[in-house]
């Protein structure tokens, strides 16, 4: 057993962590949301050209594509990134593009009370799951509604008014596998996304002074970025171990592992962002400062591929 | 990244269990927990078997009698002696986890001649004299004063919180060598023989009903300079050499016990009825109890990847300080949902109504102290945000 990332693991995280600096700066951000969050058809290729969506035919592993999804949660990186690095994975050859990048696929999974379509106006393909299959529609075609003001500004949605139609393009084994992925690719932006909160808060609370001092000196400021950590940092072990598992070099049962994952990626990422703004202060609340942005691309992310809660019924289902 | 474990891990597995299998069905039942006598034999009968099979120091070095196993085999162990239900380390605990790898690294050659093949063999049983009264999670401010008079240190003063000290063979003691200089420059580390003259040992009751704990009151003891181990007034230094020894497995046996209980817990509420259906039908408590259970399954995967990194790097990072966080948070819900699934069933301590009560209880009052032993959830929670997060010290 070895279950701490091997060098060529911490050079392709470091690598691609590097990457999203330099080219996805945490202050592009403000600037796409000024567009309504659409998205640099030039900066999406530069994902695929790092290799984002074309991972699994590298030879790359579940759990090094999970480092790597980890960075681009870190860095906030707008865009169905999951969908089109699946749709690369499993569809390549009815979705050709998704991993050149040449192809945006964007996925809505069917839901109750509303079935939403992210980054719907920048899409090539839309998928549409519904239980164990996926259909393939026109993103230009479907009956849809904008949504005039999106809670994530970096994630435009519509409703769609029809989830009926297309051409089915999976089913059963291949869409229970996709999910599986989804869900655990989806933690680990979690994961990276609360790691980022970590840092945003840390620095401020050694920066901002009050009562002639420091505010991260206080135990009650501490404490919130030391149970911030606890939480990101089990969600990470949970993420990884899924991952892994996924990737055959585990014994634990597939599913409770994946619920595992992305329960505690959720309840993390929402506990970080929530957190940082706290500890922000009145500056937390503003447009301004990004650790708002840290929550609402949680709350985004908590959606996908089953909420926390529905995780934890699932394993009560195991049980 | 892998999660499998190797053919000589494997190995190691099976041989451990065909042991177990072979040896568990001699050891008697397990004595009640007052009846102290029988509980030294039995913890201490068990250790020799260990001993007898290779089995004992599992993770100290092999040059000191110890098997030197690595983190993993180390936590095959665990897994396998709880699932087993073979005895628990019981009473050895310190002897074995803390004063014994202290030697192993500070002590003399005479020193660990004369005691680590006692605490491998069960002959020695060991006590941990550190906390004081005034010196809790301020261990440093100890007080209990050593003052040299010839060969001897005289020491008087108090120690508490001394599990087994009325049972114990040696005691390793922090004591106060220099008043004048900063607090953590002026203690000592010695090695205490419980027979010594001037010493007052009274049993603490704990709200668990039970007296493992104890107050132990110093007058005027001797106790040979050639029992310090390091230097005079190097001791804390010594003390600290000793949690380098964690290597990810001190709350092993602990989980399981917890993955279990809340497996426990959640057949009981498929059996238990309130307001005509199972308790398990009720969505609140039921999803309550899967978080949980996901929650272990994810604390399980964080000993592996502390393991892990103690294997690779030979320490433990912040992942400790997390898991242990965590651990005691999630011990406490976990009491809390047994209370709340077995309502006016949780007035009694042992099993009522023909329900496997008893033990949900026990365990509940048992995970009020695990934020609090070892290093409060408090305490823990400033190390992390100042070592870690890199926060300012407010000093």
């Amino acid at each position: 057993m070895d279950f701490w990332r091997t060098q060529d693991q911490e050079a392709l995280q470091d690598g691609i962590r590097s990457f999203c600096q330099g080219r996805f700066p945490i202050e592009s951000l403000q600037p796409i949301e000024a567009t309504g969050g659409r998205l640099d058809r030039a900066a999406w290729r530069d994902l695929a050209g790092v290799g984002v969506f074309s991972l699994r035919h590298d030879g790359f592993s579940t759990t090094d594509s999970a480092l790597v999804f980890e960075e681009l949660g870190r860095a906030l990186i707008p865009g169905p990134l999951t969908a089109t690095y699946l749709a690369a994975t499993h569809l390549h050859t009815v979705l050709a593009g998704a991993d050149s990048g040449e192809r945006i696929v964007g996925l809505a999974q069917v839901a109750e009370p509303v079935t939403m379509a992210e980054h719907l106006l920048d899409l090539d393909s839309l998928l549409i799951l519904q239980g164990d299959s996926i259909a393939v529609v026109d993103p230009n075609s479907v009956p849809t509604q904008i949504v005039e003001r999106p809670l994530d500004p970096l994630t435009p949605v519509h409703v769609m008014l029809s989830t009926t139609g297309g051409e089915i393009v999976a089913t059963g084994d291949i869409v229970r596998q996709w999910c599986r992925e989804g869900a655990v690719l989806t933690a680990a932006m979690q994961v990276g996304a609360s790691f980022a909160a970590i840092d945003l808060a840390v620095e401020y609370a050694k920066g901002r002074e009050q009562f002639g001092r420091p505010i991260g000196t206080f135990q009650a400021v501490k404490h919130m970025a030391a149970d911030m950590l606890v939480k990101a940092e089990v969600a990470r072990a949970a993420t990884y171990a899924a991952a892994v598992n996924l990737d055959g070099n585990g014994d634990d049962d597939l599913d409770r592992a994946v619920s595992v994952a992305k329960m505690l990626a959720g309840d993390a990422a929402l506990f970080c962002g929530k957190i940082g703004i706290q500890i922000h202060g009145g500056m937390g609340f503003t447009w301004e400062v990004n650790a708002q942005r840290y929550w609402k691309r949680a709350v985004v992310l908590d959606t996908h591929y089953g909420n926390s809660e529905m995780h934890a019924d699932a394993l009560a289902g195991s049980m | 990244m892998d999660l499998r474990y190797t053919e000589q891990e494997q190995t190691f597995r099976a041989e451990l269990r065909a042991w177990l299998a072979d040896v568990l069905p001699s050891v008697a039942p397990e004595p009640h927990r007052d009846d102290w006598k029988n509980r030294r034999a039995w913890d201490t009968g068990w250790q020799r078997m260990l001993f007898d099979a290779g089995y004992a120091g599992i993770n100290w070095p092999k040059e000191y009698g110890g098997r030197g196993a690595t983190p993993t085999e180390h936590l095959i162990f665990l897994e396998e002696t709880e699932r087993m239900r073979a005895p628990y380390v019981g009473m050895n605990f310190v002897g074995l986890l803390h004063a014994g790898p202290t030697l192993v690294a500070e002590a003399s050659p005479e020193q660990k001649a004369h005691h680590l093949p006692a605490i491998l063999k069960g002959d020695h049983v060991w006590c941990q004299g550190f906390s004081e009264p005034n010196a809790g999670s301020d261990l440093a401010s100890l007080q209990c004063r050593a003052i040299r008079d010839g060969d001897d240190y005289v020491i008087t003063g108090q120690k508490i919180w001394t599990s087994f000290a009325h049972i114990a063979d040696y005691c390793e003691m922090l004591v106060r060598t220099d008043t004048e200089v900063p607090k953590h420059r002026g203690i000592t580390w010695l090695i205490l023989p419980m027979d010594a003259k001037g010493m007052d040992i009274r049993p603490l009751r704990t709200m668990e009903g039970s007296t493992e704990f104890c107050e132990v009151f110093f007058d005027e003891v001797r106790v040979p300079v050639a029992n310090r181990v390091g230097d005079e007034n190097d001791g804390w230094r010594v003390a600290m050499v000793t949690l380098s020894f964690e290597r990810g497995t001190a709350f092993v046996s602990e989980m399981l016990q917890s993955m279990e209980l809340v497996r426990d817990l959640a057949d009981l509420a498929k059996k238990v009825t309130r307001s005509g259906s199972t308790a398990w039908e009720d969505t609140g408590l039921r999803r309550d109890i899967a978080h949980l259970s996901g929650e272990l399954d994810a604390l399980w995967s964080l000993t592996k990847r502390n393991i892990s990194e103690a294997q690779r790097t030979g320490f433990v990072g912040v992942g400790g300080n997390v898991f242990k966080l965590a651990y005691s948070e999630l011990r406490q819900r976990l009491g809390e949902l047994s209370l709340r699934l077995l309502d006016r069933a949780s007035l009694s301590l042992d099993d009522v109504h023909e329900l496997p009560t008893g033990k949900h209880i026990h365990g509940r009052i048992h995970a009020l102290s695990i934020g609090i032993a070892a290093g409060t959830s408090q305490v823990q929670r400033n190390i992390v945000a100042e070592r870690t997060l890199g926060l300012p010290k407010d000093r």
